[in-house]
This record gives C-alpha cells, sequence and structure tokens, in this order.
C-alpha cells in the first residue's frame, strides 16, 4: 500500500502542475488595467489651453451634469482617430467634453484642433502628466464619464462607435 | 608651480568626491516598490516611460506636500489598485498569496518530523 502511494501523489501532483499550466496557457500575459470606477475626481488646479487662465476642478465640474473628460495629445495617433467620434459627442447638450492636452506643445495642440475642429468646451493642459496620474490614467487616449463628482465610467484607449453608444446611452 | 598644479588637483578630486547624489534616496525607496503598469516586469525607478516619468514627480510632489510613504501606497492603490505594489498588503485577495508560503513550509516541516524523528 505505501509503496504505491508514492507513484499516485506523484501522478496526482504532476496532473495539478499539468492543469495549472494549461489554463494558465489560455490567460493572456498582458496586463489588462482594473477599471477603478466610483472614485471621486481629484482636486486639482491647471492651466487651461486657448484661454490663458488657470482653473480649478471645482470650478470646472459642477454636480447634476454629465461630463467626459478625454485625455488627449496632437502626436498621440488612435487620438486622431476617435476624434470625429468626439465631435459627434459634442453635439449632444446634455454632455460637456473636457480634454486634458497630455504632454503636449501648445502649438501643435492647436494647430490639430484648427484641423479636426474642437470638440471641447475647456481643454486643461497636462505638460508633466502628473494630473493624468492623477486621474489614474495610464496613457493617451483615455476618456472618462463623470456625473457627480463621481467617474462613473473610464475607457482605456480610443473610442469607438460601440462605446459612443453605450455614452449615449449613459446620459440618457 | 607642479607641485602647486598637483596640490590643486589631489585637493579638488578629495573636495568634489562627496558630493553625490542621495538626494533623492526617499523617492527611490518609494517608487523601487511601484510597479511601472504599462511597462512588463519594471518598477517605475527602473522604468524611463512617459508613465513612469511623471510618476516619479508626482511622488516628489507628495513628498514635498508632506506625505509619507505609506500615505503615498494608498494614495497610488486608490487610484490604481493593488497591482501597482510590488508589495501588496494582506487582504482578502492577497491571503493565499501570503500564507501559502507558510502553509507549505509548515507542511514540509511536518513530513520531515514525520518521516525522521518518529522514525527513531
Amino acid at each position: 500500500m505505501k509503496k504505491k502511494l508514492i507513484p499516485y501523489s506523484i501522478i496526482f501532483i504532476f496532473l495539478i502542475i499539468f492543469v495549472v499550466f494549461y489554463e494558465s496557457l489560455k490567460d493572456t500575459n498582458i496586463y489588462t488595467p482594473e477599471v477603478k470606477i466610483n472614485n471621486d475626481i481629484p482636486i486639482f488646479s491647471a492651466e487651461l489651453l486657448l484661454l490663458n487662465e488657470n482653473s480649478t476642478s471645482t470650478e470646472i465640474f459642477k454636480s447634476d451634469q454629465f461630463y467626459l473628460l478625454n485625455i488627449w495629445a496632437s502626436w498621440c495617433a488612435p487620438c486622431r482617430d476617435e476624434h470625429p467620434i468626439l465631435m459627434s459627442l459634442s453635439k449632444n447638450n446634455k454632455l460637456t467634453i473636457i480634454g486634458m492636452n497630455y504632454k503636449d506643445n501648445n502649438k501643435n495642440a492647436k494647430s490639430f484642433l484648427d484641423e479636426l475642429g474642437n470638440p471641447y468646451e475647456k481643454i486643461i493642459v497636462d505638460k508633466n502628466g502628473t494630473n493624468s496620474i492623477e486621474w489614474g490614467a495610464f496613457g493617451v487616449p483615455e476618456t472618462f464619464i463623470i456625473y457627480n463628482n463621481k467617474i462613473i465610467k473610464k475607457y482605456i484607449g480610443p473610442l469607438n462607435q460601440e462605446f459612443f453608444l453605450e455614452i449615449q446611452n449613459l446620459i440618457k | 608651480m607642479k607641485k602647486f598644479k598637483t596640490f590643486i588637483i589631489i585637493f579638488l578630486l578629495l573636495f568634489f568626491n562627496n558630493l553625490y547624489a542621495n538626494e533623492n534616496n526617499e523617492r527611490n525607496e518609494i517608487t523601487k516598490n511601484l510597479r511601472c503598469l504599462i511597462c512588463q516586469g519594471q518598477s517605475v525607478y527602473d522604468s524611463d516611460s512617459d508613465f513612469a516619468n511623471s510618476m516619479k514627480i508626482l511622488v516628489d510632489k507628495k513628498l514635498n506636500e508632506g506625505l509619507s510613504e505609506k500615505e503615498i501606497y494608498i494614495y497610488f492603490k486608490e487610484k490604481y489598485g493593488d497591482w501597482i505594489l510590488y508589495d501588496p498588503g494582506l487582504n482578502k485577495n492577497t491571503y493565499l498569496l501570503w500564507l501559502l508560503p507558510i502553509l507549505i513550509f509548515l507542511l514540509g516541516g511536518a513530513i520531515i518530523a514525520k518521516s525522521f524523528i518518529l522514525k527513531k
């Protein structure tokens, strides 16, 4: 009995290892960020693009209203792709679109908007990228939906038609 | 003159050799324990990506605001979740991670004790 126990337990251990490794093969090894929602928006004060003035989070975000914060940069190619979607979202008067210009130079940012249109009501300048970290962002482009000073939805990467419809439904 | 020059050189070498960059010690300690979320297998300290560089600036800013190391970890954990820390705390998601090594150690110890000590 004791002699049989050892080979059986070895087989059993190998089986467990096999199952664990086989299951892990299916998992992608690229980390998909945890989307933390229902967080309060950060309190900040920042320069505004095009207006040459400073503003604070309480001045920009009012409660009882839907806001979309979009982090973008003129050097970011996916931002160019999602721009038409932001333009169509800006036609919806229930939603205010705020931009955050990430590590960009003002001249390039302005010509980007001249070329593709400006969907943003206000644009926060984030020269060193710290402001976007305070929002819990990973890079550009990234989009947050804000209601009552809380982040209710977050999209990492460019917006597409599917997200467009989702946002439209969300703010109905 | 030659002696004077040598003296100056030696003096300068001795004088400046205690100038080394340790001003960012605390920041380095903290950024070593923060994971660069957009890089693979690198800490914020090791990485030179846009994300990591902004994180470094923000850690400096938080230190200047007077936050302690622990408070900075809590701050980033609230924004990005446990994954950002290399040394996650004990909670319901990580208890297996913390307890498994201890369990394996105890089990191994028990097996050794059983087969060696009890046989005697």
